[in-house]
């Protein structure tokens, strides 16, 4: 049981004993706007859970709240629960800064800091006051982002001198530093070539023994190589705009063998999207 | 060969014609820079030796000299002109671009343009009344608030503009690995913008040890070593201004080498702005 804040939050939902994060009848507004409607939706802990759909459909937004990183969007508000291991993270109490120390978020285009190599990991643990090793656990998290062999002897160097699939498992390496429970991708591959977004795969496979991954992506083959869960997002039209909804969830061999939405099947066909 | 170019065209004529009429515009635009900086070099340059900087001006009909204590006096100005304008200046264009809403923002904005067109002279006039009027002596600290005054605008707008430039995704970056805002902004978004800030001080810090107006209400000038910051105090600017009306031939002379110092000092500055630049990141 993590704690945001000093006051503890009752808040016992019935819940699966190895769920994550939670949705609960989520609407994601921008100001009048309402951009997702009625989310419901569970995310298990250590599995890769993707977000697919067409543009537009609210996957990166939702990913969006489970860090509240939307908080920095002045017209963006909720509406519905969310929940990471029993807590709301939109409740009065919870700070939203350790709300993100628990779960980090990799972005679509790798964006390490114009600083050295080793400070880009170490960046996270310095701020969150860490009191140990420095040296080791910048290693260590190097290692586990499948990077350190290429830059253990040019840790001064700029973060930003590294080429682009590098520089993301960079940032990945930066993310898993504050050692969070959630990693959360945002289309990490999709600035990526084929050959650095197998490597971002294998590494996230690596990756979810200890984390809770949630990746968007764009990319349906790496929403089933990678994912164990497939989340299926559509929009509609309506006359105030178009709307994200949850299609399906499923098992990721299920969306993609035997889906039972016929939207689902259009997508994941090539029809539409 | 149907694709060749005819010269001969109406094309191809109003093409060279356009840019050799451009190429000359430009000489013409470059005309005054040069021969300013080189009459400036040739009438300074005679009386570049040691004596024009470590020695006090002499008294009219009395040969040598030189314009130290008008070095002094600016650098003294200057630095505490900056010592006021840097924080108070780069704070604020912190909070423009961090904090403040669009709102707010767009007024501060608007303020610090308004006072980026105030003529330097009524800053000087400024400062006059609040402080050497109320203090009854003219005296560097003055100089340096009037100074600080004409930098301020500078400073916040090329701060304000370094820092939009830092990309938002490295904000995002920092506070989606739970950093506070105020982290993120001092040990993220400054450091980045740092180059380009540095560049923006540089520059206001040049402006403002070649102004004048400003230091003739407030700093006034003297003959002598500046001995207090609560007394007057000589600058090159005021000097320059001073000696250049005399009908001494030695005072003139004293002024022409106290501008190629000042053009020196600017284009100094200048230099350094250009290589903070080449470090920047974005």
């Amino acid at each position: 049981m993590t704690h945001y804040s000093p006051q503890t939050i009752p808040q016992p939902k019935s819940q699966v004993e190895d769920t994550a994060l939670e949705a609960v009848n989520l609407n994601i507004h921008y100001g009048s706007f309402l951009a997702v409607k009625d989310v419901c939706l569970k995310i298990e802990r250590n599995k890769i859970t993707s977000f697919i759909g067409p543009s537009g459909c609210g996957k990166s937004t939702l990913l969006r709240c489970f860090n509240r990183l939307n908080d920095l969007i002045e017209t963006f508000h909720i509406k519905g629960e969310v929940y990471h291991e029993n807590q709301d993270l939109y409740s009065r109490h919870v700070d939203p800064v350790q709300v993100r120390r628990r779960i980090g978020m990799v972005f679509q285009k790798p964006n390490p800091f114009p600083k050295s190599i080793y400070d880009n990991v170490a960046y996270g643990p310095r701020i969150n006051g860490f009191k140990g090793n420095l040296d080791e656990l910048v290693e260590q998290s190097l290692t586990q982002a499948a990077l350190w062999d290429e830059v253990k002897d040019k840790l001064k160097q700029s973060g930003t001198a590294l080429s682009g699939g590098q520089q993301q498992r960079l940032c990945i390496a930066r993310t898993i530093a504050v050692q969070p429970d959630v990693v959360l991708m945002d289309e990490p591959c999709a600035a990526l070539d084929p050959i650095s977004t197998l490597k971002i795969e294998e590494l996230m496979n690596d990756l979810k023994s200890q984390y809770t991954i949630v990746i968007v992506t764009h990319n349906m083959q790496q929403a089933s190589r990678v994912s164990d869960k497939t989340a299926f997002f559509n929009v509609e039209a309506t006359p105030k705009g178009k709307v994200g909804y949850l299609v399906e969830y499923d098992d990721t061999v299920n969306i993609f063998t035997n889906p039972r939405q016929i939207h689902t099947r259009d997508y994941i066909a090539g029809r539409f999207g | 060969m149907y694709l060749s170019r005819k010269s001969s065209d109406a094309r191809s004529i109003f093409n060279k014609a356009m840019t050799i009429l451009a190429g000359t515009l430009v000489v013409v635009a470059l005309i005054p820079l040069l021969a300013v900086l080189s009459y400036v070099l040739i009438k300074g340059f005679g009386r570049l030796n040691l004596d024009l900087l470590t020695k006090l001006p002499p008294p009219p009909m009395v040969p040598g000299g030189g314009i130290a204590n008008a070095i002094v006096g600016t650098l003294i100005m200057v630095g505490l002109a900056s010592l006021i304008s840097v924080p108070i200046g780069i704070g604020s264009a912190i909070f423009l671009s961090e904090f403040s809403n669009p709102t707010t923002a767009q007024w501060i904005r608007f303020a610090t343009n308004v006072l980026n067109g105030v003529p330097s002279i009524i800053l000087g006039v400024f400062a006059y009344s609040v402080l050497v009027v109320t203090t009854k002596t003219f005296s560097a600290y003055a100089g340096a608030v009037a100074l600080s005054i004409l930098m301020l605008p500078t400073i916040i707008r090329t701060t304000d503009e370094a820092l939009k430039i830092v990309p938002q995704e490295i904000r995002w970056a920092s506070l989606g690995i739970g950093a506070a805002k105020y982290q993120t902004v001092l040990q993220i978004v400054l450091p980045a913008a740092l180059p380009t800030i540095v560049t923006g001080v540089t520059l206001a810090i040049a402006r403002a040890a070649g102004e004048t107006a400003p230091l003739i209400f407030t700093a006034l000038s003297t003959q002598f070593w500046p001995n207090s910051l609560s007394q007057p105090t000589p600058s090159l600017a005021v000097l320059v201004f001073n000696f250049a009306t005399v009908p001494f031939k030695n005072q003139q002379e004293l002024a022409w080498a106290a501008s190629l110092i000042l053009v020196l000092l600017v284009l100094t500055t200048s230099i350094i702005s250009r290589f903070a630049l080449r470090r920047k990141t974005y």
